[in-house]
């Protein structure tokens, strides 16, 4: 890559989504926003390479964004008047400028509002905060880009008509309003990780690093939320282990035999920072959320130096704490794996089972109950669980691994 | 901008109909605070005429233009900055009346 093609790159990742928050700001629409977003980056495309790279770029390309806005709204107001006045009446004077104020904090807040659906929200905050192309989305979501261009332009007609606000939530709905947006940000990441789809790469790193990319920027401008920083740990010491996870015939490779020399050091590293940052905050009496907790427990497996290292009773104990917050199904199963090394695989697979009225469409149910009927001896059982996991399981990868579990049964 | 409120009941799972006082006083507050345009509650689905002129005479059909479960027991019109308010005040609705509501923006 030239230094050019370098610098629009660093700058696309660095600045899209503060022009286009910068741009909804002045003119009240995200529409003119995105398409005059695009304009200045196409002609920055188009001029860098012989005018060099300004010294600014960030500030070049919101100058030149803005100058395309505006001739587009003097296009369309010469074609009707009023609808100029409708841009004008929703642009908001100035508000105080503070790290909590960031425009591109509004522009997150209004791509994950609770009034949109969540797959338009997920589109959404690709699309405007992460600048990714309606093509790129609509490819690692498996959908048609006409259908995904739809979805991107009717939730936009619906924050337009509806009138969802551009600006931050009050201090009250905030809580809720960030754990919105993480579940946005937790679902493309687990969409990544955990790809669908038959033909698909078992784990898609552009959707997963997107995601972290995304909780990163979050995690600057709510530097003291505790979930926000849960999550980023989170996600970090799942990606660390990605090396690990896929073996080179395109298998999923369980924790237990993970290679952890594999294993990313320098994020893992990262991970670990965020989890001692947020048990010291629990010392002080700050009680942990979910996030915080599914990160706590990923830190005592990546602390560990192999499987039988694992200090698995500290991680029933953190499954406990999430029972009593989160009293889901699946958190149950994820916690009878842990009962499983501590007190056998019988008395977890008499707490799976209990589960199986509400687990059973769901394949890592019939997994994790046929490893256990596996390690007890009962073979049969194990053969028709595995079956059943493998017909329910959408990962090629996680289909491979149970496959080969399967074939291996005596 | 306006928003129309409609209170949804349902025909197998009606919301209990000792409401009216809490309605009231909703309302009242919503006049208070500037948010009231115009309210009313509708006379069951039963009662309601539809009337297609655009052939060559009016035709009239008794009951509602559609026959379902869920239907349309009352409208607001509510005069709110944007849509946060509007749901604030519509999740507070949903109490009051012990029935779902929609918000959907005027044009």
């Amino acid at each position: 890559m030239s230094d050019v093609e370098e610098a629009i790159t660093r700058a696309h990742r660095g600045e899209w989504a503060r022009v286009v928050a910068a741009l909804t700001r002045r003119f009240g629409d995200l529409d003119i926003a995105e398409e005059a977003a695009a304009e200045a980056f196409a002609i920055a495309v188009e001029r860098w390479p012989a005018d060099g790279v300004p010294p600014n770029p960030g500030a070049w390309l919101t100058t030149t964004a803005n100058r395309k806005a505006i001739d587009r709204i003097r296009r369309e107001s010469k074609r009707d008047a009023k609808h100029r006045e409708a841009q004008m009446s929703y642009d908001d004077p100035p508000e105080p400028v503070g790290a909590i104020d960031d425009d591109r904090l509004r522009l997150i807040f209004t791509c994950c509002h609770p009034a949109l659906a969540m797959e338009a929200r997920v589109a959404l905050t690709l699309r405007m905060v992460g600048g990714l192309t309606v093509p790129e989305i609509a490819r690692a979501f498996l959908v048609q880009g006409t259908t995904m261009e739809r979805r991107i332009t009717r939730a936009k007609a619906k924050i337009k008509a509806a009138r969802i606000p551009y600006r931050m939530p009050s201090v009250g709905d905030l809580p809720a309003r960030v754990s919105g947006v993480l579940a946005v940000l937790f679902l493309v990441f687990n969409e990544g990780y955990l790809a669908s789809g038959p033909g698909t790469d078992p784990v898609r790193h552009d959707l997963t690093t997107e995601a972290i990319r995304l909780t990163r920027l979050i995690r600057a401008l709510l530097p003291q939320d505790g979930e926000v920083a849960g999550l980023l740990a989170l996600m970090l010491l799942i990606e660390a282990r990605r090396p690990a996870r896929v073996s080179a015939g395109g298998e999923l490779v369980p924790l237990a035999e993970q290679d952890r020399g594999a294993w990313d050091a320098e994020l893992i590293a990262e991970g670990h920072r965020l989890v001692r940052e947020r048990l010291a905050a629990a010392a002080a009496g700050v009680a942990p959320g979910r996030y915080q907790i599914l990160a706590a427990i990923n830190a005592v497996h990546t602390s560990a130096r192999d499987i039988r290292d694992t200090d698995w009773s500290q991680v029933l104990a953190l499954y406990d704490q999430l029972v009593r917050l989160d009293p889901s199904p699946i958190i149950a199963l994820n916690r009878a794996i842990a009962v499983a090394e501590l007190d056998g695989p019988e008395v977890a697979l008499a707490i799976v089972d209990r589960l199986a009225e509400t687990l059973a469409g769901y394949h890592a149910y019939h997994a994790t109950r046929a490893d256990l009927l596996r390690r007890l001896g009962r073979s049969q059982q194990s053969r028709a669980a595995y079956d059943r996991a493998i017909e329910l399981a959408g990962n090629t990868g996680e289909t491979a691994y149970l496959t080969r579990r399967r074939d291996q049964l005596q | 901008m306006q928003y129309l409120v409609s209170v949804i009941d349902d025909k197998s799972n009606p919301g209990s109909t000792d409401r009216r006082p809490a309605i009231s006083a909703f309302n009242e507050r919503l006049i208070a605070e500037g948010y009231w345009v115009f309210a009313g509650g509708l006379a069951d689905t039963d009662t309601a005429t539809v009337i297609d002129n655009r052939g060559e005479q009016a035709v009239f059909t008794d009951g509602p233009f559609v026959e379902s479960k869920e239907y349309l027991a009352g409208i607001w019109v509510w005069e709110a900055p944007d849509l946060d308010v509007a749901l604030k005040l519509a999740a507070e609705a949903s109490k009051v009346c012990d029935r779902k509501i929609e918000v959907r923006p005027f044009l």
